[in-house]
């Protein structure tokens, strides 16, 4: 469609988006093919002789070895595949609800929309990270248990966002021809107002893709993983735990820089998307009243020095 | 005696690519103090950045690349900006489109209209100004003790009056108004209207009205200035172009517009688009939508030059001769 | 010929209610209502071209608004086509007139036959069309929305047919494209087809030409006027522009806070206007010609709040002749000639 090639020529030009979007393929290069770039499957058992436990970077592992013995370099390619399942499928489940809960609450308004955005507001006061570690204490461990949390309480911002959206956007006149045409509400919802929110939405999902691959990593630091699957919260956990003590910078350093080079490089190209996105005030006409008042008030100088204005004959 | 003379201004605009959009071309005209010209046209025709350009406010991208303004015999364009300062409001004044929305909210009117004249150092005490500001208000139909009020307690009307005694604070000689009159309802139209004919009958302004409404026009200007995609296409007096229009695109304006004294009769709008500055046609620029003509070469070819064709009615017509 | 009236608006009464601040519900201050439309009524017959004439603040639009449905009415009722509007708009038709068996149909099927019959031209060509549909689309989606069991070819002439009745010729030449790709006339043109691919019997146009330049608004006026003419539609046309109204209009009503002062055809209302309002208003009408200048009736101050509705006769503040007793008595209509009636007392 026309405004989404505008959006992406827009895109283009901002050299810090790029530089996201390099990033983030590295990111997505390394997830998708792991079993090709990783030397060592993580999932092997290995025998270990004990000078094999955090060996120092050297010849065969390139980021050394961790506390079982195995190599982080091949950790650390496999933990991109979590993170990312994480920060993708949350943050679109998110989405989801959080537009669905918008455009409701926008669109019908009346007391549907004061219960759903008490509710929203019940959650964003809520401190999300004790919540989450009670949910998943209680619920117990798992992937999919820490994508359906995560999501459950990521929602909040963009649900506010959505439905502020639709306030004014459902005062707009076309909206009003389509109701004078006998479309549904439904058909009002999904035709006429989610196209016009739609980019705000997607920006504000990319955005949260930082931040759900952020709590997952938290999550995992904390203990609270899937045990059966290498995540980068998790080496952060076991390094924590065991190599600190042993001066193991290899097994530490690496699952860090990771989860920032991620999360920046999303933060990098959702800015760049809410820049170009975002609704600005745009006027019609070919000046500001306002402005031109102020020119016009601009306080004589009675500087002689000035040049007259550029007049070619 | 002329106060204001624009001879031959030409105005382009400069794209993002560096091309040079042709945005007025050979505007001339003369403003006698006391007297009114409306510069009538349709929306894109260029009325407003010939308004602009008296101020010298165009936006960055404009660039005057010919011509004159002479203000009561001074080149406005050849003299300091520092110097144009002190002739913006103060000799030249000026009501914008929708300024009346512009207001600050969050000041009182009276307090706006002081600003304007303590730049300008029109007075020497704040209870001079106190009092000036008072009695600009009750000029234009204000009583002076709502100067203490705030923008959002006037009504559209009371606001657009504002404005216009903000214009006067420091007695120009020359009024400026775009659209003074658009987007208000009929009768503060009306109000407007007689509040600004009698200010310039007591004042003795020189008023340059710019609009579309040929309505407004013909009840208030002495001379009138039609302008079409960025060219005269015809200028005399307000009788000649409405009794005796020369140019056809003058014709035709006239025949569009609904006339109230006449209810039921025929209207014909002018089939076509007026020219995009992107796209102007080489000749003549209403060219593709005029009836006179049959694309004859000259038209299609030559921009026509504005001919006096009796004295004081000026036409930019190929096909139309002088008497 | 006899007319058949179409629409009949029997005593409307339209009334919003003002939302208070907080410190005035603390304070228990009455709760308040603009009286947008105060007590109004009319007929329309089939085929005719009403003008609706006022200020902001009249009436006008809302009126509009309830004939379509899209407003329910406080008090009065509006029977189009001898059903009331109100309860045909909610799919609430109980029995059907001349056993047309409306009364029978499910609730959305009521709606969407209201919405097939009566259709909204808006004011502003820029706002009332989706910046994200092509023209295609957007003319096409009412007949989507009605799915009126169109075969796709028979969708496309429908949807050409629609363009080129509304000066979009040809209609290929423009379907792909985006509104803002257009200017202001066509894309109002587009409004316009938009509206008449379902084939409607009643358009309410609201203020269509009060966006456009002055050389194209008479290319709409006459494109309504001949759909009038091919169609044989009823149009409903909102203004506050006398002159556009008196170019081709067949009656006239003009409305000051919420009421019809003067009704009558308009040749006659805007010749010999006889409501002080309504002389007031052409009088201060410019005229596009200098020598037809005229003594203005200029009414002072603004059209009053809405909310606090004059005593007696609602014009008597600003009213020009007004005694003693228009403050207290509200004028009822008198008869002028067959057609025209106006509410003073001092015809």
């Amino acid at each position: 469609m026309e405004s989404q090639n505008r959006i992406w020529t827009t895109f283009r030009k901002k050299p810090m988006a790029l530089v996201g979007m390099g990033m983030l393929a590295v990111a997505l290069i390394m997830a998708l093919f792991a079993p090709l770039l990783a030397p060592y499957d993580p999932n092997e058992r290995v025998d270990v002789v004990p000078s094999d436990i955090l060996a120092p970077p050297g010849e065969g592992h390139l980021l050394g070895r961790d506390d079982a013995g195995k190599d982080v370099l091949s950790s650390l390619i496999y933990g991109a595949r979590v993170s990312l399942i994480v920060g993708f499928v949350s943050s679109f489940f998110s989405m989801f609800i959080g537009t669905t809960v918008g455009l409701t609450a926008g669109y019908y308004g009346g007391r549907v929309s004061n219960a759903l955005m008490r509710f929203t507001d019940f959650l964003m006061v809520i401190p999300d990270l004790p919540l989450m570690l009670v949910i998943i204490s209680v619920w117990g461990r798992g992937l999919w248990k820490i994508i359906l949390v995560i999501s459950i309480l990521y929602w909040t911002y963009t649900a506010r966002l959505v439905r502020s959206q639709v306030l004014s956007i459902k005062e707009r006149q076309f909206v009003l021809r389509a109701r004078a045409l006998g479309a549904s509400n439904y058909r009002i919802i999904v035709r006429h107002i989610l196209p016009q929110v739609m980019p705000l939405i997607i920006a504000q999902a990319v955005l949260d893709i930082s931040s759900s691959i952020i709590a997952e990593s938290t999550l995992s630091f904390l203990g609270l993983g899937d045990p059966t699957l290498i995540s980068w919260g998790m080496m952060l956990n076991f390094a924590f735990e065991r190599a600190i003590s042993r001066k193991a910078w290899w097994f530490l350093l690496p699952p860090g820089i990771a989860i920032v080079w991620v999360s920046l490089a999303i933060i990098l190209i959702g800015n760049a998307l809410e820049e170009i996105v975002n609704p600005r005030l745009k006027t019609h006409h070919l000046f500001n009243p306002r402005n031109m008042i102020s020119l016009m008030l601009a306080k004589p100088l009675l500087v002689e020095s000035e040049s007259p204005p550029e007049v070619t004959p | 005696m002329t106060t204001l003379e624009v001879r031959g201004l030409s105005i382009n605009y400069l794209t993002d690519d560096g091309v040079a959009l042709n945005a007025v071309e050979g505007l001339t005209f003369s403003l006698e103090q006391g007297r009114s010209l409306g510069l009538v046209g349709e929306s894109g025709c260029g009325k407003t950045t010939v308004m602009l350009s008296l101020m010298r406010l165009l936006p960055e991208a404009g660039r005057i690349v010919n011509g004159q303004v002479f203000f009561e015999g001074r080149d406005l364009l050849q003299i300091s900006e520092g110097e144009m300062q002190a002739v913006r409001w103060k000799d030249v004044s000026m009501v914008f489109q929708g300024a009346m929305n512009a207001l600050n909210p969050v000041r009182t009117v009276e307090s706006q209209i002081i600003e304007a004249m303590q730049l300008h150092n029109v007075v020497n005490s704040k209870q001079d100004a106190r009092k000036r500001a008072g009695g600009l208000l009750e000029l234009v139909g204000i009583t002076a003790n709502r100067g203490k009020q705030y923008p959002h307690q006037f009504s559209g009307g009371m606001r657009q009056r504002a404005v216009i005694a903000m214009a006067l604070a420091c007695n120009p000689r020359i009024l400026v108004a775009d659209e003074p009159t658009t987007a208000l309802d009929v009768m503060i139209q009306a109000q407007i209207i007689e509040l600004l004919e009698e200010l310039q009958r007591e004042l003795n302004l020189s008023l340059v009205l710019v609009t579309h409404d040929l309505g407004v026009v013909a009840e208030m200007c002495d001379d009138v200035l039609v302008m079409y995609g960025g060219t005269v296409a015809e200028y005399a007096s307000s009788d000649t172009i409405f009794n005796n229009p020369g140019h056809p695109y003058t014709q035709r304006l006239l025949k569009a517009f609904p006339d109230i004294a006449e209810p039921g009769s025929d209207l014909a709008s002018i089939p076509g688009n007026p020219p995009r500055l992107d796209s102007l046609p080489p000749g003549c620029r209403f060219e593709p939508r005029c009836h006179v003509g049959n694309g004859e070469p000259i038209c299609l070819e030559a921009l026509p030059p504005l001919v006096e064709i009796e004295p004081g009615h000026y036409v930019a017509c190929h096909l139309v001769k002088g008497k | 010929m006899e007319k058949i009236p179409i629409l009949r608006i029997e005593d409307l009464y339209k009334q919003f209610p003002v939302t208070r601040k907080f410190i005035d519900r603390i304070k228990r201050s009455p709760k308040q209502v603009v009286h947008a439309v105060d007590g109004v009524s009319f007929t329309v017959a089939q085929g005719e071209i009403l003008a609706l004439v006022g200020e902001s603040g009249s009436g006008k639009t809302t009126v509009g608004m309830n004939v379509l449905g899209l407003q329910v009415p406080t008090k009065g009722r509006i029977l189009f086509d001898g059903h009331d509007v109100s309860d045909w708009a909610t799919g609430r038709l109980r029995s059907g007139k001349n056993g047309d068996g409306l009364g029978r149909l499910s609730r959305r099927k009521q709606i969407l036959s209201l919405r097939r019959r009566a259709q909204m031209v808006f004011q502003d060509p820029y706002e009332s069309l989706n910046p994200r549909q092509t023209i295609w689309e957007i003319v096409v989606e009412p007949l989507e929305i009605h799915n009126l069991g169109l075969r796709a070819n028979e969708k496309e002439a429908r949807v050409r047919a629609a363009l080129e009745d509304c000066g979009l010729a040809p209609a290929d030449h423009f379907w792909s494209r985006y509104p803002d790709e257009l200017s202001g006339g066509q894309r109002q043109r587009v409004v316009v087809a938009g509206a008449l691919v379902l084939e409607p019997e009643l358009l309410v146009a609201d203020e269509p030409v009060s966006m456009l330049d002055v050389s194209i608004r008479a290319d709409i006026l006459t494109l309504l006027q001949s759909l009038r003419k091919a169609r044989d539609i009823t149009i409903i046309y909102t203004t506050h522009d006398l002159a556009t109204a008196g170019y081709f209009t067949d009656r006239m009503a003009v409305m000051y806070l919420g009421r019809v002062v003067e009704l009558g055809p308009t040749v006659e209302v805007l010749k010999e206007p006889r409501h002080p309002y309504t002389q007031a208003l052409v009088s201060v009408a410019p005229v596009p010609n200098p020598r037809k200048r005229r003594q203005r009736v200029i009414l002072q101050g603004e059209v009053p709040n809405p909310i606090d509705i004059p005593s007696g006769c609602r014009f008597h503040p600003r009213c020009p002749i007004a005694t003693d007793e228009c403050k207290k008595t509200d004028p009822p209509y008198v008869e002028i000639s067959a057609e025209h009636e106006a509410a003073c007392l001092k015809i």
